[in-house]
Order: structure tokens, then C-alpha cells, then sequence
């Protein structure tokens, strides 16, 4: 676990430092998002960069699409292609925009659009249970992209099929683009919305690497359903003046804000 | 003079207007501020209506409010609001003739390098199929002035789409000629017409300047109206010049190259070069960039054109 916790820290710090030399991003929800990523990259899920053509492995869907740059930092780190690459992110003429997208190694979909992501992984759960594969389908979703209709739509097939080879994520950070999910849209009781469409339901502290960790274990042993982690997240998580800030969505580093939380981060490194 | 984006002047003329007209209803999905509708929001709470990440409900809400007498503005992504919620545009805001006015913000390649999901180079071509629905890309912000104000004139429904940038404005403060639904001559000439809409047009009077360098006199129509389109100004111009250019921010397709193609062919034939964004995922890159690589700036379509005659 400290293994992950420290790879969770360096990973932070490998977004803010992309952010901050492209000058763009969506650093809130990256932040919020990181330790669920690390556990599924570096623990719990079969992927690996030789493997993107195993029929038998893992598949992830990055819902919530902006959050690409901590997406990217890990799949860099682990080698699905060269570090050096990602300099160009968002750059003129780059193939790594701000969206995941499949003509990068390790990216099985393209998003970006709000909505979508839950339903393709439901396909691809369904694929994996008509060719009698035993992969596991991993969902990540913002919980202000709970109010695209068609994320209900999904669930309810999900439970309608009884899928239990998928695991949805709330990334539930109780902020959006406009202010908190309450003020704009309210997102509160997820639990009891879930449950009543025949999901298993695990709700967690979000940026707790051994929470997380326990979920994705007894999703993957929970049989005849599909399980949703409401992960309690702390958007730009890690970084003490961005957490809990809507400003923080996609605002840009200064050259100071930059070396602070830098500094922050690795203070948290050097602690654990 | 600053330049201003067209939404800020949208948000301008709702606010002014929204004084004394209590039907006025402003709705986003999360996106008041991309919108620059944070200050209306703020100024008109009652006459604001935030339904969260949901475009197609967006949409469906401001029918039912329109039926209800509100003048509803729908204000979203272009590209969300011209594909996710085009059903709901069909159906409930065109087929049922309301009263709504979808604006699509940060259109065509705004949004840069956020990629294909974020860029709206289809709306013409799928707000222009509905029937009922009518199409503005208004090309600077002293023009959108004018067209919201004649929107709030009528009933109908509408579709228009504005960048995300400030861009430099086409026309000067005190003179913006403007006739609903019909084209603006920008300057005259009878060597080549360049028709161009929304942001593509302030490039295409750079171009004109270009080119008049070299003794090649262009026209340059202002189409913002795409629907119902000024058939007029496209015949008189297929009349007068030798060659007729489109320049647009859209996909090849079902644009206003294909409209002015349709127009020009089955009435007085002539050759109609259209220059778009390609049929494929556009480069990486800000809009500037973007537009450069294609073709798109002032130097691009100049040098198209020179070519031509
Ligand atoms: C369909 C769609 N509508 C709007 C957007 C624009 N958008 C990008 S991120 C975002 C807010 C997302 O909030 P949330 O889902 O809570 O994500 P997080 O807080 O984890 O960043 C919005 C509205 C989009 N990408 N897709
Ligand atoms: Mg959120």
C-alpha cells in the first residue's frame, strides 16, 4: 500500500508539472481521481502495454474524460509509450489532446463527451460475458456527468443484464464546472439511486488508498450484479489551495502556484 | 477598441433587454461561465434556469418553457447542443415551432485541443436538415448585437453558434449594416466572391485587402444568415464575378459550401471552391492554428484565390 500512496504522490506531481508547461487541463478532477487510477494500474487491473491486443484483458473507460492528463501520466509512467512524447500534449500538431484517444497505446476509447462512457462499458461487459472471457470492465465517471440522462439509461441495463463484470466509479468530488453539484444539480442519496437499479453499492472515502483498494477487491468477488464505488473525493486533492475549489477545474498554475504545490506534494511523499 | 467575444455581446443584449421583457429565460447545463452567463445569472436569478450536465434536457425544457409564453435561450457547447440534444432540436424545439433560441458557444474548433468531442463542425449541417429551424453564425460581435435583437422580434426557432474567442470585429461601432436574413456585403468587387460566415469572415476581408494588393478585386458576402439563406446576394454575386470561394468553419459537408454549391448549380452555373475544415478529426491546436493549417487565415484563402483567377 505504500508502494501505491507513493506512486499516487509522484504521479500528482507528474500532472501539475504537465499542466503547468502546457498551460491547459483539468487539474480539479485529475487530482481527485489519481489514487482510484493508481490502484487500478498499478494493483488491481490486467493491462499492460504488450497486452492492448490480449482479448482477456482489462478494460478501462475514462467517463469522465478531462481528467486525461492524470490518465496519461500514469500510462506514460508505465511505459505504454515514451515519457518523452507527452511534452507535446495539447501542442500543436500532438496526438495527445485534451481527451483520451485511441491512437494512443493503452487508451481502449475515445471521450470527452459527458455520458458516454458507462454505456460503452456496459457493451464491452456484455461482450466479455457472451464470448465467456473473464476480463473485468472498469468505469470512471465525475459525479456532475451524473446528470446526463444516458448514464441512467446505462445503469439500468447494467442491472438489467446483471453485469457484475463491471465496476463503475463516482468520482464524487461534490464539484463541477459552475459551483458545487448541489447548487447546480443535485447528486446527493447516489447510494439509494444505484441500489434501486439492482446495484451493489460501496461508498468510500475516495482518496484512500486502502478503501479503494477493499472496494475493487469485493467488487470483483461480488456475484449476479454490477458494482458502483461512490468514491467521497476531495477535488485538486493534495494541493492545499485547490482543494475543494471550483476555480480549480481548469484553471492553469502560476509559475508560484506551481513551485507550492510541488513543494506540497513532495512534503506529502517524504511523509508516508 | 477591445475586441469583444460574440457571446459576451449576447449576454449583453439579453441583460439589457431582460429589464423590462420578464419572458426572457436563460438556460445552461453547466456552462454560464464558458458562456460568459455568469453576470445574467447573477442580475436575473428568476429569469435563469441551470440544469446541470444535460443538454438534451437543455433542450426539452426550454420547448415546454417556450409553449408556456417564456423566450427561452438555451446556451450550451456548440457541439453538445447541435448533437447530443439534436433529437430534442427536432422534435420539441423545431417540429413544435417553440419559442426557444439554441446558442452554441465555443463553436466550430474552439475548444482547440480538447479534440473532436469538443469541436462543432457539423452544426450547420444538422441544425439546417431540421425543418422549421433557422441557422446564424453571426461574424462579429457588433453583428450578434443585431441579430439577437431581431431574434427577440419574433417566435421561431433558432439555432446560432458563436466562437469562444474575442475576434476582431468586421464592422465599426455605429456602422454595422444589418438586414435579417439577408447577406452583408463587406466590400464589393467583380473579380472573385468570397462568401464566408461566422469567425471565417474577418479572414476573408483581411484576404480581400491581400488581394487587392495584386489588383484582384473580391467581394466579400457576410453570410451569417445560413438559413433561410440569401439566395439573392449568392445569384447576384455568381451574376457579376468570375469565381465564387466559401470559406467556413465547418465540416465539407452540408455547410455553406454544399448550400451556396446547390444554390449557384441549379440557377447559374459557375465554379464554387469551397474551403473548410478537412472530412477527419482536425490537428492539434488552437483555433489560430488550426484555421492556418488548413488554409483558413487571411494568407490561406489569398492565396487559394489567386490561384483561382
Ligand atoms: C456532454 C458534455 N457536456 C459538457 C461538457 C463540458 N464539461 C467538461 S468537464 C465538466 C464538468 C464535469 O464535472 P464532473 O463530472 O463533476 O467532473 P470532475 O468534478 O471530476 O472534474 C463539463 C460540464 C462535456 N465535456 N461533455
Ligand atoms: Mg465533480
Amino acid at each position: 500500500m505504500r508502494d501505491l500512496k507513493l506512486k499516487a504522490c509522484q504521479i500528482r506531481q507528474g500532472v501539475l508539472q504537465l499542466i503547468h508547461e502546457a498551460k491547459t487541463g483539468h487539474i480539479g478532477g485529475d487530482m481527485s481521481v489519481t489514487d482510484i487510477l493508481v490502484d487500478l494500474y498499478y494493483k488491481q487491473m490486467n493491462v499492460s502495454p504488450e497486452g492492448m491486443q490480449d482479448p482477456d484483458r482489462d478494460r478501462f473507460v475514462l467517463s469522465k474524460g478531462h481528467s486525461v492528463e492524470a490518465l496519461y501520466t500514469i500510462l506514460a509512467d508505465k511505459g505504454f509509450f515514451p515519457k518523452d512524447e507527452l511534452k507535446t500534449y495539447s501542442q500543436y500538431g500532438s496526438k495527445f489532446i485534451g481527451h483520451p484517444n485511441n491512437k494512443i497505446n493503452g487508451i481502449e476509447m475515445n471521450t470527452g463527451s459527458l455520458g458516454h462512457g458507462l454505456s460503452v462499458g456496459v457493451g464491452m461487459a456484455m461482450a466479455g460475458k457472451m464470448d465467456k472471457r473473464d476480463y473485468r470492465v472498469y468505469v470512471v465517471m465525475g459525479d456532475g456527468e451524473m446528470a446526463e440522462g444516458s448514464v441512467w439509461e446505462a445503469i439500468m441495463a447494467a442491472g438489467h443484464y446483471k453485469l457484475d463484470n463491471i465496476t463503475a466509479f463516482v468520482d464524487r468530488n461534490r464539484l463541477q464546472i459552475s459551483g458545487t453539484t448541489e447548487q447546480v444539480m443535485s447528486q446527493d442519496s447516489q447510494e439509494q439511486r444505484w441500489a434501486s437499479f439492482g446495484w451493489n453499492v460501496l461508498s468510500i472515502p475516495g482518496n484512500d488508498m486502502e478503501a479503494i483498494d477493499a472496494a475493487v477487491q469485493l467488487s470483483k468477488e461480488t456475484k449476479g450484479k454490477p458494482t458502483v464505488i461512490i468514491a467521497n473525493t476531495t477535488k485538486g486533492c493534495g494541493v492545499s489551495f485547490m482543494e475543494n475549489q471550483a476555480g480549480w477545474h481548469h484553471r492553469v498554475p502560476t509559475d508560484e502556484e506551481f513551485a507550492q504545490g510541488m513543494k506540497e506534494l513532495k512534503e506529502k511523499e517524504a511523509a508516508l | 477598441m477591445s475586441n469583444i467575444a460574440n457571446k459576451q455581446a449576447i449576454c449583453n443584449v439579453l441583460l439589457k433587454a431582460s429589464e423590462t421583457d420578464k419572458d426572457i429565460v436563460v438556460l445552461c447545463s453547466d456552462s454560464r461561465g464558458s458562456a460568459s452567463m455568469t453576470e445574467f445569472a447573477k442580475q436575473r436569478p428568476e429569469q435563469f434556469v441551470e440544469v446541470g450536465i444535460a443538454e438534451q434536457n437543455l433542450v426539452s425544457i426550454s420547448a415546454g418553457l417556450a409553449v408556456c409564453g417564456k423566450k427561452a435561450f438555451a446556451v450550451s457547447p456548440a457541439s453538445f447542443l447541435s448533437t447530443r440534444s439534436m433529437e430534442q432540436a427536432k422534435v420539441d424545439a423545431a417540429y413544435s415551432k417553440t419559442n426557444v433560441t439554441l446558442i452554441g458557444i465555443s463553436g466550430g474548433v474552439s475548444y482547440g485541443a480538447l479534440g473532436m468531442t469538443h469541436h462543432s463542425a457539423n452544426d450547420i449541417a444538422t441544425m439546417a436538415s431540421i425543418p422549421n429551424m433557422r441557422v446564424y453564425l453571426p461574424s462579429d460581435h457588433l453583428q450578434t448585437e443585431k441579430l439577437i435583437e431581431a431574434l427577440l422580434q419574433d417566435k421561431l426557432p433558432s439555432y446560432v453558434r458563436v466562437g469562444r474567442n474575442a475576434v476582431e470585429p468586421v464592422y465599426e461601432e455605429g456602422n454595422v449594416p444589418f438586414t435579417m436574413d439577408k447577406a452583408t456585403t463587406v466590400c464589393d468587387g467583380n473579380d472573385v466572391a468570397i462568401i464566408a460566415c461566422g469567425e471565417m469572415v474577418k479572414p476573408a476581408k483581411d484576404a480581400a485587402a491581400i488581394l487587392a494588393k495584386d489588383g484582384i478585386k473580391a467581394r466579400v458576402i457576410d453570410m451569417y444568415c445560413l438559413k433561410p439563406l440569401d439566395s439573392e446576394a449568392i445569384l447576384k454575386a455568381a451574376k457579376e464575378t468570375k469565381v465564387i470561394v466559401t470559406v467556413e468553419e465547418h465540416s465539407p459537408f452540408g455547410g455553406l459550401g454544399s448550400m451556396v454549391a446547390q444554390v449557384v448549380a441549379a440557377n447559374e452555373p459557375k465554379r464554387v471552391i469551397n474551403l473548410s475544415l478537412p472530412d477527419e478529426p482536425v490537428v492539434t491546436g488552437k483555433s489560430a492554428e488550426v484555421f492556418k493549417h488548413y488554409g483558413l487565415d487571411a494568407e490561406g484563402i489569398a492565396k487559394k484565390v489567386k490561384e483561382l483567377v
